[in-house]
């Protein structure tokens, strides 16, 4: 069986947990929704299809599982989406176009995803100008700067910058890890790379705290670093750096933890949420109360309390909303709300077999700037879905990223899009030449 | 770099295991705690969806009724009291804002159909939606308002229980309330701060002096534990030393050496007085306990808004091995507190042969197919025997007869009863009557209080009980 036939047998659960989970919602609010949206549905599955398709044409060797678990997280988004509200469906399905678009215009255009290395500074560049331009140009959203709102349309820059400081990282650390390795000192049992290879870790460690104070997000400031620390281990084998980065990471935060005030609060409101129930620490109360109704298999899709019951005078889903965002950060609370901990459980999994064929494909690139590509690209995505999922479960403090593939949202969908483009790339070149290799000894 | 992209990968898995570590704490391990959590809302929210169950009076009148606020998946049920302030205080309200009080929380489970965990998986796996049982409650509309027309504003309580079941068919506190309005966040607020105590149930909780109805419960004592009988002559001279202390006649009356029934007749304190003393601490506890003093009654309300009634220092009820002046406490002073319920529960215990049965207000729960759960009347205890039953019963005739409680008399129909007057300072008394009727057959025992009155027991309250009585014998088995 080939690599697109067996892809296109895994998307048949997609199409059945779209069919049931829609099913589900509208017999639970057959009172509310017309047959009409189930459309909304169908027109997830048309899309899925046609990516299928593209994928078929142009990379025909590419990981099979990866398309199908990024649908399966889709299709869970879909139908809770669906739930909260049949416009939010229908704005989404929308966003899957748009992210299909520039998901096919990556494979088409950038035939070569080794030419990126070229631009590896313009590309940095304009990671880090997207990461602080919501400083200048946004809003605070709890806080946070991770938005630029133009006209109806709200931009989330990080979502692109992620792809392009991990890129930048590739291919910086590719070139440098021998550099890096040789001339190491010990001092105190720990080996110590060359103060001169220093400079460049400190330059990230520092970008990483000003995201931490400019932006106010630690969610995104936890990513990123993260990523970079995966990415220095991955290319160095020392572990001493990731040690070193770690302490750093940790004294930085815990010095702003204490120095400014909205991160001291974010750090206080986890440790204690119900100090204020009512007040500062509402978001995470009500998102352990939502999950607490979940239990084992969940309320059922639709029978979850999101507004407030009796409230007439709601016009759209955060109106009179019990758990605050309940389409963007919390909907993970949702999930286990109506699906129970199995619910969670399962898209756990999907994130956890997502980071597997991320991480195989890392391991089948034969030059080491794809190995890092894949590694980086895949482990950004992992703990992009840990920091929100450990958000909203308090095992960190809650920020505000969202949750790749499901939550609603446009950037995020068309910045994983392509996130989804550059792994399957070179997901495709790996296993082609495997395959050519395979066939050469027959 | 493969091996580091394994360890990665690793990590990856360890960190999704404290994920799902977590998750499956808050969702199963500490799910009760949380859903326990005084901030969380979401049960309070999720009740009101449930239609909550009718409560229907014996005759079949809604006094609480749900209402559909809002469509669809949103809609709520919304708590309505048709009968306004009639029900008020025994019946309590159920408001998502205010919580629950009266027989709306003892009796919430039924209301909103709560059932035991398998019977609800079984009903969630059919599609059943959650609904409430209705359920009948004892309280009679005609007597209620008889009671309320009675009182006439004054501050007081009337209680009125069927002798040989317990069930209550009326209980008013007045000043009242109506339910509906304690929606209002600013009269909610007004009715708690008020001096006069509207949300008070003074049936339950309030503690009065019983004054000489006291001496119906003396007179038990004294029967039954075989010291004394109707018959038995002591001196009704005024004033005589009762635990060193001069005590008094009302209105300092003398009275010659008389018996019992002239003593009941006439409630002669000093005569009654002495009877408390011969008796003494032990017999009188015992048998004040047997009628149910020193613990909370067991009538389906809250535990809160039931009062023990007894003798208390400060908030501490005293036993038989407290300094106490039982000569006093048999005539209804000292620190004795009852409350009109319990003193119903005297009245009903003497209608009933000498046996007390538990006081209900629930008679009924109808489930929505139709089924039904009757009340089967409970016993709480053999106060005395039939015949100490039939002799107070007799005694307590002549009260209404030709005593204190001549206001009380039903035309055609034999009364029982005992009047009392509690002073509080001169010339302000709580005026208290209980009695039941017909005496020969009694189908209804009542006890009244009007508080700080310049009236005496007899007059005050006897019309008040001869209005109830004739509002519960008139239509008398009812709907019961």
């Amino acid at each position: 069986m080939s690599a697109r036939t067996r892809e296109l047998f895994a998307l048949i659960p997609v199409a059945l947990l779209v069919t049931a989970g829609f099913t589900a919602v509208l017999i639970t609010n057959s009172d509310k929704l017309g047959n009409l949206s189930l459309f909304y549905g169908a027109y997830f599955l048309a899309l899925c299809v046609a990516t299928h398709i593209i994928i078929r044409i142009r990379l025909p060797d590419a990981d099979p599982f990866l398309f199908p678990l990024v649908a399966l997280l889709a299709a869970f988004g879909m139908v809770m989406l669906y739930r909260l509200d049949s416009g939010l469906a229908r704005d989404q399905a929308n966003w899957f176009v748009l992210g299909l678009v520039l998901f096919s215009a990556t494979i088409i255009f950038l035939r070569d995803y080794a030419a990126l290395e070229r631009y590896r500074y313009l590309i940095a560049l304009a990671g880090i100008l997207l990461l602080i331009l919501p400083r200048f140009l946004g809003h605070a959203t709890n806080d946070a700067y991770l938005a630029i709102t133009a006209g109806p349309v709200t931009f989330q820059p990080t979502e692109l910058a992620k792809i392009c400081i991990v890129i930048f990282l590739a291919s910086y650390l590719n070139e440098r890890r021998e550099v890096l390795v040789i001339g190491t000192r010990k001092f105190a049992g720990l080996v110590l790379p060359p103060l001169k290879h220093l400079g460049p870790l400190l330059v990230v460690w520092g970008a990483a705290m000003v995201l931490l104070v400019f932006i106010r997000d630690l969610g995104s400031s936890v990513m990123f670093f993260g990523a970079f620390l995966a990415l220095i281990y991955v290319a160095t084998a020392r572990i001493s750096f990731v040690i070193i980065g770690l302490l750093m990471f940790v004294l930085g935060a815990w010095f702003f933890s204490h120095t400014a005030a909205h991160i001291h609060e974010r750090f206080e409101i986890w440790l204690d949420p119900f100090k204020d129930p009512g007040g500062s620490g509402y978001q995470i109360s009500q998102s352990l109360f939502a999950q607490a109704d979940g239990g084992l298999f969940g309320r059922g899709l639709g029978d979850s309390l999101v507004q407030l019951p009796g409230a007439t005078h709601c016009t759209n889903v955060t109106d009179c909303a019990i758990l605050p965002a309940p389409h963007t950060d919390f909907i993970y609370a949702v999930i286990v709300d109506e699906l129970g901990l199995f619910g969670g459980a399962a898209v756990v999994l999907i994130y956890a077999l997502i980071s597997e064929r991320g991480f195989k494909t890392a391991v089948l690139a034969e030059d080491g700037f794809s190995k890092l590509l894949a590694t980086g690209l895949t482990t950004i995505l992992a703990l992009q879905a840990f920091v929100i999922i450990g958000g909203v479960t308090r095992v960190i403090p809650l920020t505000g990223v969202t949750l790749p593939f499901i939550s609603y949202g446009g950037s995020s969908i068309v910045a994983n899009f392509i996130l989804l483009a550059l792994l399957l790339m070179i997901s495709d070149r790996s296993r082609r030449r495997v395959r050519l290799q395979q066939e050469a000894l027959e | 770099m493969n091996r580091q992209i394994v360890k990665l990968f690793g990590l990856i898995l360890l960190l999704y295991a404290l994920l799902f570590g977590f998750t499956s704490y808050w969702s199963v391990f500490d799910a009760s705690s949380l859903k326990a959590n005084t901030a969380n809302r979401r049960p309070l929210l999720e009740e009101q969806k449930i239609k909550r169950g009718d409560i229907v009076a014996d005759d079949g009148t809604v006094i609480a009724h749900s209402r559909p606020v809002g469509k669809g998946n949103n809609k709520i049920y919304v708590r309505h009291y048709p009968e306004g302030a009639l029900f008020g205080n025994p019946i309590g309200y159920s408001f998502v804002d205010r919580g629950r009080v009266g027989f709306e929380l003892s009796h919430n489970d039924e209301l909103v159909g709560n059932k035991t965990e398998f019977l609800s998986i079984l009903d969630e796996l059919q599609g059943h939606a959650q609904v409430g049982d209705k359920v009948q409650s004892s309280l009679n509309p005609t007597a209620q308002r008889a009671a309320v027309n009675g009182l006439a504003g004054r501050r007081g309580a009337v209680v009125a229980m069927v002798p040989s079941t317990g069930e209550i068919k009326a209980m008013v506190s007045i000043p009242e309330y109506d339910p509906n309005s304690v929606q209002n966040s600013r009269t909610f607020q007004r009715l708690n701060t008020d001096n006069s105590a509207p949300l008070f149930n003074r049936a339950t909780q309030a503690g009065y002096p019983p004054g000489s109805t006291m001496k119906v419960v003396t007179a038990t004592a004294a029967l039954d534990s075989g010291q004394f009988t109707p018959g038995s002559v002591l001196s009704g001279r005024s004033p005589q030393t009762i635990d060193g202390v001069p005590l008094s006649n009302s209105g300092g009356e003398q009275f010659g050496d008389i018996d019992m029934t002239t003593a009941l007749t006439n409630s002669v304190n000093t005569w009654w007085a002495q009877v408390g003393e011969k008796l003494g601490k032990d017999i009188m506890f015992k048998y004040m306990d047997r009628y149910g003093f020193d613990s909370k009654p067991r009538l389906d309300l809250p535990a809160f808004q039931l009062a023990a009634s007894g003798v208390y220092s400060g908030n501490r009820l005293l036993g038989p091995s407290d300094p106490i002046d039982i000569g006093r406490v048999a005539i209804g002073q000292e620190r004795l507190r009852v409350t009109p319920l319990q003193m119903a529960e005297v009245a009903a215990t003497v209608a009933n042969k000498g046996e007390l049965m538990e006081p209900r207000l629930w008679s009924k729960v109808i489930q929505p197919d139709g089924r039904e759960t009757n009340l089967s009347p409970s016993h709480q205890s053999r106060v005395m025997s039939e015949d100490t039953a039939s002799e107070l019963n007799t005694m307590m005739q002549s009260v209404v007869r030709e005593g204190t409680g001549t206001a009380a008399a039903v035309s055609g129909i034999d009364v029982a009863g005992k009047t009392g007057t509690a002073e509080i300072s001169t010339g302000v008394n709580d005026a208290w009557f209980i009695g039941f009727a017909p005496a020969s057959d009694p189908q209804i025992a009542i006890a009244c209080i009007v508080e700080h009155t310049s009236g005496f027991g007899g007059p005050t309250c006897g019309p008040i009980f001869k209005a109830v009585a004739e509002a519960t014998l008139q239509n008398g088995g009812s709907g019961g």
